[in-house]
């Protein structure tokens, strides 16, 4: 597959996940726009498609775990039972100082390793700098890829502030632990009193001397004896950092930039779309999660405004001077050319779609259709709304609504409602499309795919088939118009 | 009410908006709040339209009443070398110790310090006085990290205390975690009525509390309207499909019978939804804490919009009590609902 071409296109997920060369998949994105779900979605999917996947989580909802099974998800990978086919499914979450003392301790003899664990400037590195996250993030994705275990690693990235952080942190842990000012604070105990190093060493005592008045003078001995301890790690820190990013540039790794239809998210996906191109990141495309639709979508929200509006008098007139008192509440209803049944129309003629007959029962395109409805099956036993029912409405439609005085009030009210509720709809999708077009606009190389909104959250491994399913199907060309 | 107002969220809940229109709320009737950033994402700029945020207080807004919106994007390195130079005259030797990498160590590696930078800035508007010893700002509103960081963030004691043990960034992180442990202050956390910032919420204040800082509020973001009940949602999806066919087309709607399909369907989700968000909604009283609702904008967060969200919080009681917003001594009690349920 052609991952940035010029053409936009689809997201085509499944060719992705069936790569073979594709060996890790990151989802990046900012907070709140369900990263850590796609991951686990993508990671069944590949799976059940015969893949040997393990799911990196940085930080999942405890339900997301049980979602797959498992009560507790830790650093080690755990297999997912419920897996259909060939292919396994294995997960786990990033514990960041975990991490870091196993990677210490992998580096180091026991002594040494102790003396850095101990250390209360580790304690707090390792638990509390805001990068730690990020680069034991990249620490643990290059030890499960040398490990070459899995045949796909998919891994989602920490809830930074900004998706960017994710790309900055481990350079930036990386060039500390390897810098000058570390060189400077560890020379004293390096080099002791070598004489050509006098120069240096005033400097240097100037700057402790300032940090030290600033700090304390216990904090900056902290440091001291951690970088001692660690200096012979800080090659290898360096070493691995270069590695790991080499790795998420190279052919076999693919971003996923996951955002909502909104425009903050939007905007921290663009952000990251134009980063990950000047690193030289392979980026796959752009998910685009709780997407809304409509299967009327033909109706626009001020018609269905106009029409509750019109039912919304209905009710009141009724009950006085029935439906003759309406007839001249809409003076063009003969220009409707779809609507040679309807008096009150208050459509006008350039609104209803020629394409659409008035009875025509599934008015949608398939993978419209698949989006909005496939989400109901899934984890709702009750009330599934697209019964046997609805033929025989449509098919009682086609009698003229002569009758419609009888209808009670709360028919006319519940229709009013569904009319808003339908309008309200019909604003979320237009600001969304407005929202998903300035995107399009600007990085129209991006192939996106759709996740419909699902009324939910997912609480089991179907949930999560359901939504994988709709990053498959998900990738037609956004629709048009009233959408 | 507080003076010092967090307002954190789980990321994707909207928490700079809130921020944004509480700092308005709090500005009405001629009073004068404070808006700090602290992430360097320049959020608020954009809500506001305005050209990105320097290090440095402006007039970003003028409230209704004639208050005013001042706003602050803090930036921990800037914070560091005004700190510096205050205390030690530092002078170009700051510029070397920037070179050096010193300035990105304290204010980005060593654990803890860039938040005292961040919080003490905040605490420092927040303590301000003029010379008629006037608090310069009624409120200073901060729109913080996101839950899962805020208790780690404000409890800069912890993080720096047990590293610099001595010294002024010690002495700043003391005086910083008094005002912060006060009833100086409350910490409000943005949520949706959705599970999963719910339970994030729920978490996060038993960390505040933990802790001991003070929880103020719980401000469910982004409340889509119930236009239906539930009742008539259950008969709209039981047998009066013919009859909605029927009054739809009444109601001039062409096609009718295609659409009452998709209408119903929208009604269960949406039936579906107002369920799960009356469980939602449960959960957090459940929290012991008063709450304040936002409504989902239809249009997007947009500077009309924010002025609605402000008077929204103003019509739920939020910066209503002007009657203290420049006094001095603690108000525990005082706000209603006793928020500050710190210490259980």
């Amino acid at each position: 597959m052609t991952l940035g071409t010029d053409i936009a296109t689809g997201l085509e997920t499944d060719a992705l996940l069936d790569d073979p060369e594709i060996r890790i998949v990151v989802c990046c994105g900012s907070g709140g726009v369900g990263k850590t779900t796609t991951a686990a979605a993508l990671g069944v999917r590949a799976a059940e498609r015969g893949r040997r996947v393990v799911v990196l989580t940085i930080d999942p909802a405890r339900r997301l775990a049980q979602s797959m099974g498992i009560d507790r998800l830790d650093n080690i990978p755990r297999r997912v039972e419920g897996i259909d086919g060939e292919g396994e499914l294995h997960a786990m979450m990033l514990d960041m100082k975990r991490t870091f003392d196993e990677t210490v301790e992998a580096h180091t003899d026991a002594e040494r390793a102790r003396a850095i664990l101990e250390n209360p400037f580790y304690q707090s590195l390792s638990a509390g700098f805001a990068g730690t996250q990020e680069y034991m993030a990249m620490e643990k994705l290059g030890q499960l890829r040398s490990r070459d275990e899995w045949d796909l690693i998919v891994v989602d990235t920490p809830p930074s502030r900004s998706a960017l952080d994710f790309l900055d942190a481990p350079k930036r842990l990386g060039s500390f632990l390897d810098g000058k000012f570390i060189r400077l604070l560890i020379a004293p105990a390096k080099i002791g009193g070598r004489a050509g190093m006098k120069f240096l060493n005033v400097g240097m005592s100037m700057m402790t001397g300032t940090l030290g008045k600033l700090l304390g003078g216990q904090f900056l001995r902290d440091v001291q004896t951690f970088v001692a301890a660690m200096d012979t790690m800080f090659g290898g820190f360096r070493t691995r950092a270069d590695a790991t990013y080499k790795l998420l540039q190279a052919p076999g790794t693919a971003f996923l930039v996951v955002a909502t239809p909104e425009r903050d998210a939007l905007r921290e996906a663009a952000y990251f779309v134009e980063r990950l191109a000047a690193e030289e990141m392979p980026l796959a495309g752009l998910v685009l999660n709780r997407v809304h639709g409509s299967d009327a979508s033909r109706l626009s929200a001020e018609r269905a405004l106009t029409a509750a509006e019109n039912l919304e008098g209905l009710g009141i007139v009724d009950q006085t001077a029935g439906k003759a008192g309406l007839g001249d509440m809409d003076p063009v209803a003969a220009a409707s050319p779809g609507a040679p049944e309807s008096p009150l129309s208050p459509e006008r003629s350039n609104e209803p779609s020629p394409h659409e007959p008035p009875q025509q029962e599934l008015p949608q395109p398939d993978d419209r259709t698949s989006r909005t409805t496939k989400p109901h099956g899934r984890g709702r036993k009750s009330s599934d709304p697209s019964g046997p029912s609805v033929r025989s409405a449509a098919d009682g439609h086609d009698a003229p609504a002569a009758d419609a005085v009888s209808v009670e009030v709360s028919v006319e009210q519940l229709t009013a409602g569904l009319l808003r509720l339908h309008a309200e709809r019909m604003q979320v999708v237009a600001r969304e499309q407005h929202t998903r077009d300035r995107f399009t606009t600007l990085h129209p190389e991006v192939p996106v795919t759709e996740v419909a909104a699902l009324p939910g959250d997912v609480h089991d491994l179907s949930g999560l088939r359901a939504i994988g399913e709709l990053l498959a199907t998900g990738s037609a060309p956004a629709p048009t118009g009233a959408e | 009410m507080s003076r010092f107002q967090v307002v954190s969220g789980k990321g994707g809940t909207g928490k700079t908006t809130v921020a944004a229109a509480l700092a308005l709320a709090l500005a009405t009737e001629g009073r004068r709040t404070l808006l700090v950033e602290v992430e360097g994402r320049q959020g608020i700029a954009q809500l506001f339209e305005s050209e990105a945020l320097p290090y440095e207080e402006r007039r970003i807004a003028v409230a209704p009443g004639g208050g005013e919106v001042h706003a602050l994007a803090i930036d921990a390195e800037r914070a560091l070398l005004d700190y510096l130079q205050m205390f030690y005259k530092l002078g170009s030797a700051g510029r070397a110790l920037k070179k050096l990498g010193a300035i990105d160590f304290a204010t980005t590696i060593a654990p803890g310090v860039r938040d005292v930078l961040l919080t003490g800035k905040a605490c420092e508007a927040v303590r301000r006085k003029d010379k008629q010893g006037r608090f310069v700002y009624d409120y200073v509103i901060m729109d913080a990290p996101p839950t899962g960081r805020i208790t780690r963030f404000l409890n800069v004691n912890d993080e720096v205390a047990g590293l610099a043990r001595i010294g002024p960034i010690h002495n700043q992180a003391q005086a910083v975690m008094r005002v912060l442990k006060s009833a100086e202050t409350a910490v409000h956390l943005v949520t949706l009525l959705e599970e999963m910032p719910v339970q994030e919420t729920a978490d996060g204040i038993a960390d505040l509390r933990a802790a001991e800082l003070p929880v103020g509020r719980v401000v469910v973001n982004m409340v889509r309207p119930h236009l239906l009940d539930e009742d008539a949602l259950r008969t709209a999806s039981g047998g009066r499909r013919k009859e909605i066919a029927k009054t739809l087309t009444r109601a001039g709607v062409t096609g009718s019978a295609g659409l009452v399909r998709p209408l119903v369907e929208q009604a269960a989700e949406h039936a579906q939804r107002v369920g799960l968000e009356r469980e939602q909604r449960a959960a957090l009283a459940g929290l012991g804490l008063p709450m304040a609702e936002l409504p989902l904008l239809g249009e997007g967060v947009t500077l009309p919009a924010l002025y609605e969200l402000a008077e929204e919080f103003r019509k739920q009681g939020v910066g209503d009590e002007s009657a203290d917003a420049t006094g001095e001594a603690p108000r525990d009690g005082k706000r209603r609902g006793s928020g500050r349920g710190v210490g259980s």
